[in-house]
């Protein structure tokens, strides 16, 4: 079954200020341009692209917010704007800039009203909310007003309160945007069990890589409005070369681990004790770089850095200018 | 996926979200007292205040066009009781402005209920019925030393006005709240329809200039709130276009405001930009 299908999408703004006179046409700023998409039932994609490059603008045509300059797109099979009510019942949205929840209730209160909006049986509400309090370890401030609550402690709120419904397609726009490792790690993990047991499908705009690595199986770029890839992460990252970075903290000082076939010296800190590594994922692996670093030093700790989102971006925009 | 009866019991109504949001809102207020009670004296004042200023000058000039001082109070408590209970049920959608620059209307798009039914019973301002209880009290007044000749019509006619007048001008906080989505830097100018509509419709219609009788008459039909209802129940003829039969016209007026609202408000709506980047 296909969740989201969307052909030539396209969304244009005026641009403020650019009316020379009254009855001049404004400026047009296109957000999305020719948008082609098809995500089906149960996939999870991470819709990524730098600042202003249309994404929010295409999750709201998604959910019926905005109306499309021109294009299709069927949501759930349904029309978003006109059959807006119908499809909200079955998406559920968060807005990492903006809150589902009342400012000045206790999120316990927040859900309860959540579920007279979504007219979900009392019996069930009970269950479904218990489950997502337990899951996202909401129990101790379910009574704190949700202003007084931290960022992570809100952000988990939105989560509960986007999924008490059950909802088929889940859209998260930039969900750990602020948030702690910890905080991060736990709600990719919930994440990613709702998805193994109801099957939900994903659609998350993020500028953490770490996100895109963890929880999607499909990568979709939009750059200036326009789909710039579609396909795997590595796929991604073996088209733009984007190299991951092995950081090793080593037993003792040790002069730069150069040479090592299949990666880059970048760096070293502490006379050595922390080095950082360069390598192509596609040449060679994680394992096989530590194995040769391990060789020659002893390592007490490791980390690797993803990419980041911009950084992708760039590389993919240069990839195609060199092409062009 | 709620579908299929199941053993989890009924589906609640679609009414009960409303009911829980609009009691939530009126328990959060209650819960703060002082301001509540500080609150309502502040708006009872206002009511008090605009009454005195209307009758001042009314009363300094005598009777005019037929409406001595007890018609003045007559038309002005009709009216005055119509705008406090719409703008009680309505008023707040002239924040609406608020929530399209900071975006927090996209989140009412994500709730399976009309967007304006959700904004309407999004909040209440419940010190605003202290100031229909200043316009009840100049109603009671105005009954009182008006020697009105009671018939089943002129009765009917009051009380059509005081469910009517309300939906008039709750219309026009719906019409106003529809041009907001395209003057969102001038959240000041839609308010010349509901409060300027108050403002004309608490005085007597033979001092409004020509062409303001025909505007309130007949496109922001505030006449319909105080002034016609007045002319039947004290029977008096009227003055011009706005005539004492016109009066019975006010279902219409209120089915036809009701339909340029909700017009203005979809076209609005379809206008919208996703505020809030």
């Amino acid at each position: 079954m296909t969740v989201i299908r969307t052909e030539e999408l396209t969304r244009s703004f005026a641009r403020k200020g650019t009316r020379r006179h009254p009855l001049a046409r404004p400026e047009q700023l296109t957000a999305v341009d020719g948008l082609t998409l098809t995500v089906e039932a149960g996939e999870s994609v991470g819709y990524i692209g730098a600042n202003g490059a249309g994404k929010s603008t295409t999750i709201k045509m998604l959910v019926g917010i905005l109306v499309p300059t021109s294009g299709t797109v069927r949501t759930c099979g349904l029309e978003p704007v006109r059959q807006r009510r119908t499809l909200a019942g079955r998406v559920g949205v968060v807005f990492g800039q903006r809150s589902a929840l009342w400012w000045d209730l206790p999120l316990r209160d927040s859900f309860e009203l959540l579920t007279a909006i979504h007219r979900i049986p009392a019996a069930e509400a009970s269950a479904r909310t218990a489950d997502l309090v337990e899951r996202l370890e909401m129990g101790p401030t379910l009574g704190t007003p949700v202003r007084q609550l931290s960022l992570g402690q809100r952000m988990r709120g939105e989560v509960a309160a986007a999924l008490l419904h059950r909802p088929e397609l889940v859209i998260l726009d930039e969900p750990t945007i602020g948030l702690d490792v910890l905080s991060k790690q736990r709600l990719r993990e919930f994440l990613i069990e709702q998805r193994l047991e109801h099957g939900t499908t994903l659609l998350l705009t993020t500028h953490d890589m770490g996100d895109v690595a963890r929880l999607c199986s499909r990568v979709v770029l939009v750059d200036h409005g326009e789909m710039a890839y579609d396909g795997t992460l590595d796929g991604l990252a073996a088209q733009v070369g984007a190299e991951r970075v092995l950081v090793v903290d080593l037993a003792e000082p040790h002069p730069d681990l150069t040479g090592l076939p299949g990666s880059r010296h970048l760096g070293s800190e502490g006379e050595g004790l922390r080095q950082r590594l360069a390598f192509d994922a596609t040449a060679t692996t994680a394992a096989a770089l530590l194995a040769q670093v391990s060789a020659r030093v002893a390592v007490v700790d490791l980390a690797i850095e993803e990419p980041d989102v911009e950084d992708v971006v760039r590389r993919v925009y240069l990839a195609q200018q060199r092409d062009g | 996926m709620a579908s299929a009866p199941d053993p989890a019991g009924p589906r609640p109504t679609a009414w009960a979200a409303y009911r829980a949001v609009l009691g939530s809102r009126v328990r959060a207020r209650a819960s703060y007292r002082i301001p509540f009670i500080t609150d309502s004296l502040g708006a009872g004042l206002v009511g008090i205040v605009e009454f005195v200023e209307t009758f001042l000058v009314f009363s300094a000039t005598g009777a005019i066009g037929g409406f001595d001082v007890h018609a003045i109070l007559l038309v002005f408590a009709l009216a005055e009781i119509g705008f406090c209970l719409g703008d009680l049920a309505f008023g707040h959608l002239d924040s609406l402005p608020e929530y399209l620059r900071a975006g927090t209307l996209d989140i009412f798009y994500l709730r399976p209920q009309p967007l304006l039914a959700q904004l309407v019973t999004s909040d209440i301002s419940l010190r605003r019925l202290a100031r229909a209880a200043v316009g009840v009290v100049i109603l009671g007044v105005a009954l009182w030393t008006n020697a009105i000749m009671w018939t089943i019509p002129r009765a009917a006619m009051l009380v059509l006005a005081l469910v009517c007048s309300p939906l008039i001008y709750a219309a026009l906080f719906v019409c106003a709240a529809g041009v907001q989505f395209f003057t969102v830097n001038a959240p000041e100018m839609p308010n010349a329809f509901t409060y300027g509509g108050r403002y004309a419709a608490v005085t007597p219609a033979s001092v409004w200039p020509g062409p303001l009788r025909i505007f309130f008459g007949f496109v922001a039909p505030v006449a319909f709130t105080g002034y016609l209802p007045a002319l039947v129940i004290l029977d008096l003829p009227g003055v011009g276009v706005l005539a004492q039969p016109l009066a019975w016209g006010l279902p219409l007026a209120v089915v036809s405001v009701w339909g340029i609202a909700l017009l203005l408000w979809r076209t609005g709506v379809r206008h919208y930009q996703g505020g809030g980047g």
